[in-house]
């Protein structure tokens, strides 16, 4: 039965998630902002209440735990799952802070990449431990297929060398998973990722980026240098097959993108609700019933705004809904992400511009959230990359014919 | 019903001289086989729910012409109104029809794509959907969906979603033949909903029956910036009468109502606000104008005229009740943006082998960024459409407010909408501006969505 609500097994855990975004996220996000690279210790206790939650219920936590994908669900009737679930979370907690949600222990894009590809061994092994994700470097960013990091074989060991940068979290988390090729004349099929430990000696911080927004999260650069890990570090298969191609190694991408496609729904609602509000005390609200044209200009604005939002909002859960069901999802991930990232950046700059020099000014949190809204167009693909793959599904041509 | 298509003869299914049941039953017949061909009737287990869907084609009797003014009388009145009850939400998230829904959205689809298509270009030249055609709708039950079960209606909750996924499968056929063919639906939803058990008693069979009739939701008025909650056209009090007068701009098949829910500022000690009217078309002080458009043009669009038209007390719909006015708004800017979903989802089945095959500098030119990006973007944003669409469906099926959810998805649907429109015609540059194309046609009907107000309802 078509139902496009919020279910209603999960409100309790949303209600819940957003007092935690209310009263732990809120009240120090620009404290953080205003702090870049100071680690935020208020999220060490938050982080022990979220990894009950995830242990709990099996609901799903705020973060990235629990996506790992149902296929075996197929055919079995509606589910809603961990993956709406953890979409709902991080929508929540990101009306509270993106950049401290970035930053939450245990939370990383990592652990959602081990969570999707690692064996059962591996999941043991690295459960509970907070993990980065290291793809990009200075000359691959959405070309991923690009990137220069080498692995190589050597006895019971790989040994990794070559330079990440933009690693979210990669300072803080314990671990960092880490793309790099096997055999680099091989293209994408020689593309696996490896867990590395942030204590490794190969391992070398060169700089934390300062940035235009997520200024709680830090984003840090590094370098590999003979950087060994054990040969079971590999997550996924180790073989070389090329007629699978990239497809191993990219349907992360298919669990995580309805997730910072929810982080943009979050950002975004966080600014739609503080315009409504400085607005309405200007006296101007959205009335529903009365077309746009009878309204207020600002209020004709807000509605555009809304229903943007609303788009991103139901794209992102109809993703996410998909990988509970085990359908492939990867053009509706790429569809609720493009949206989702341009919408919470059209929504945010345009209430900034709504609410004037109180929109510009640090005395509210608008330009903020503006300025931490332009990498969820960025990260986890661009919104051009998102258009490539939306593309190439509808026209049914390959990476060769549409690059 | 397994059996019916048996010892009917095809050509004589299209014979002209055969009358509009024997033709109308034709095509559900031949929906069914559509799907029987497949055998997913059988793997749902809903053969039954697809009978139900096409009630019409098992009746019997030989129908005559419709007049042009028939007379509603009241056949048996029911002691309370009847009601289609709120869908009983299961509380989990899905956007997946039911099995029955499944059915009708198959057999619509398929209707759409055979019977509509096809001669949409020419009922858009022609300023009228061949009445043949009309006739084959009205057998498929599209214009019943909200009409209660005790009255004639084939559907015991309310269906809106249903009415939804209808309204965008037969959009992908043609925008304007669907609306013509569901206007009528409107009036009879509006009365379904709304009327008290007189007024149900009085129309409702009418539209049950062997031949219902045109009939017409008319809310919007000929006026730059018309807001439905300020209406030109007034209803004041006379005696135990309302006498009505103003204009109604763009309604389906206007010369051929026989009936009409028109929407007028009720003015009274000290009260202004908008009601709903029954209003038939024998009455005095009415006349119809063409009023032929950009596009729409199958619906045969026309003005409604009333100039002191007199109606008993017995006419408005609710006693006024603001509220429902409000949820007529509401309810009929979700089957507007229903038909747009459609028609966007029609803009991009279409580009997309066109622009495939097109070669331009010696390639495909959808291996150029700047037309693969707008079919991407055509793509997300009709998906955006259709689930805006169906969330405040859902929401009107189970009962909740409406009002926000369906403003959203007008104002996404009326935007994206016009957009997809814009590009389907510029991605075929020259050869989308001429009518060997109908994306110029969809281009002019995707325009109607951000302008009229009120003429469908779910």
């Amino acid at each position: 039965m078509i139902s496009l609500e919020t279910p209603s097994r999960l409100k309790p855990f949303v209600s819940q998630v957003h007092q935690v975004a209310k009263e732990v996220l809120r009240p120090i996000s620009r404290k953080y902002d205003l702090q870049e690279h100071t680690y935020p210790k208020e999220l060490d206790m938050l982080a022990a209440l979220v990894d009950g939650m995830n242990e709990g219920g099996g609901i799903g936590g705020a973060g990235a735990a629990g996506v790992r994908r149902s296929s075996d669900r197929a055919g079995e009737g509606n589910r809603n799952g961990s993956n709406l679930a953890t979409a709902l979370g991080i929508i929540e907690m990101c009306w509270g802070d993106v950049g401290l949600l970035l930053s939450m222990p245990r939370q990383g894009l990592g652990n959602s990449a081990i969570a999707s590809v690692a064996s059962e061994e591996q999941l043991k092994r690295y459960g509970g431990r907070w993990a980065a994700m290291a793809i990009t470097e200075p000359e691959a960013g959405s070309d991923s297929a690009a990137i220069k990091t080498t692995a190589t074989l050597d006895g019971d060991e790989y040994v990794l060398n070559g330079e990440k940068i933009f690693v979210t979290a990669g300072d803080r988390a314990e671990l960092l998973v880490v793309w790099a090729s096997l055999d680099p004349s091989k293209g994408r099929a020689a593309i696996k990722s490896f867990v590395v430990e942030r204590s490794n000696p190969g391992l070398k911080l060169e700089r934390l980026e300062h940035k235009l927004g997520i200024r709680a999260s830090d984003t840090a650069n590094f370098r590999l240098e003979d950087c060994r890990v054990p040969k079971d570090a590999l997550l996924g298969n180790p073989e070389i097959d090329v007629k699978q191609g990239f497809g191993g190694a990219m349907q992360t991408f298919d669990n995580t993108r309805p997730l910072v496609a929810a982080m943009a729904v979050g950002v975004g609602r966080a600014a739609l609700e503080l315009t409504e509000k400085l607005l309405k005390r200007e006296g101007v609200e959205v009335d529903h019933a009365a077309p746009a044209h009878a309204q207020h200009a600002a209020a004709s604005r807000l509605l555009e705004l809304q229903s943007d939002w609303e788009a991103a909002r139901l794209l992102t859960m109809q993703a996410a809904w998909m990988a509970d069901n085990g359908r492939p999802n990867s053009l509706q991930a790429s569809m609720a992400k493009a949206k989702a990232g341009r919408a919470c950046v059209e929504v945010t700059l345009g209430c900034v511009e709504l609410c004037g020099s109180v929109g510009y000014g640090e005395d509210e949190l608008l330009e903020k959230w503006a300025r931490d809204a332009k990498i969820l167009d960025i990260f986890e693909g661009t919104q051009q990359i998102q258009l490539l793959i939306v593309a190439r599904h509808l026209l049914g041509k390959s990476s060769a014919e549409l690059r | 019903m397994s059996g019916g298509a048996d010892g009917r003869p095809e050509a004589q299914m299209g014979a002209t001289s055969e009358g509009i049941l024997e033709r109308g039953m034709g095509a559900a017949l031949r929906a069914l086989q559509v799907l029987a061909g497949s055998d997913l009737l059988d793997r749902l287990g809903a053969r039954k729910g697809m009978e139900r869907v096409l009630f019409r084609a098992t009746r019997d009797g030989v129908r005559s012409a419709a007049r042009a003014s028939r007379t509603f009388t009241a056949v048996q009145r029911l002691a309370r109104p009847a009601r289609q009850s709120p869908v009983k939400s299961g509380g989990l998230f899905d956007i997946t029809p039911d099995d029955e829904q499944q059915m009708l959205q198959e057999a619509v689809r398929s209707f759409a794509a055979e019977k509509v298509r096809p001669v949409a270009r020419d009922a858009d030249a022609a300023l009228a959907t061949p009445e043949e055609l009309l006739a084959e709708l009205t057998e498929l039950g599209v214009g019943m969906l909200g009409v209660p079960e005790q009255l004639g209606g084939v559907i015991e909750h309310q269906a809106a979603v249903t009415g939804a996924l209808v309204g965008i499968e037969l959009a992908h056929g043609d925008l304007g033949i669907a609306f013509a063919a569901l206007a009528p639906g409107a009036a009879a939803t509006a009365i379904g909903r709304w009327g008290d058990s007189e007024q149900q008693a009085a129309y409702l069979p009418a539209f049950a029956g062997e031949s219902p009739p045109a009939a017409a939701l008319a809310m919007l008025e000929p006026a730059p910036l018309f807001n439905p909650l300020l209406l030109r056209t007034t209803a004041r009090r006379d005696g135990a009468d309302w006498v009505i007068d103003g204009v109604k701009s763009l309604l389906a098949r206007a010369q051929a109502c026989e009936l009409f829910v028109v929407a007028a500022q009720i003015e009274g000690s000290g009260v202004r606000r908008p009601g709903l009217f029954i209003v038939e078309s024998s009455t005095r002080g009415l006349s119809i104008q063409a009023e032929p458009s950009m596009g729409l043009r199958p619906a045969s669009t026309g003005r409604l005229c009333l100039e002191g038209a007199r109606v008993p007390a017995g006419a408005l719909l609710a006693e006024g009740a603001p509220d429902v006015y409000a949820e007529c708004v509401h309810r009929s800017r979700i089957a507007w943006c229903a038909l747009a979903t459609g028609t966007a989802k029609a803009v991009l089945d279409y580009v997309i082998p066109y622009v495939n095959e097109r070669v331009a500098f010696g390639e495909p030119i959808s291996n150029r960024q700047a037309v693969a990006f707008t079919v991407a973007n055509i793509g997300i944003e009709s998906e955006s459409m259709r689930l805006l669409t169906l969330a405040a469906a859902s929401r009107a099926d189970t009962g909740r407010q409406i009002g926000r959810q369906a403003a959203l998805a007008r104002r996404l649907c009326a935007a994206k909408g016009m957009q997809i429109g814009s590009d389907g015609v510029q991605l075929l540059g020259g050869h989308g501006y001429v009518k060997e194309h109908p994306v110029e046609r969809w281009y002019r009907d995707l325009r109607a969505v951000g302008v009229i107000e009120g003429a469908l309802l779910l």
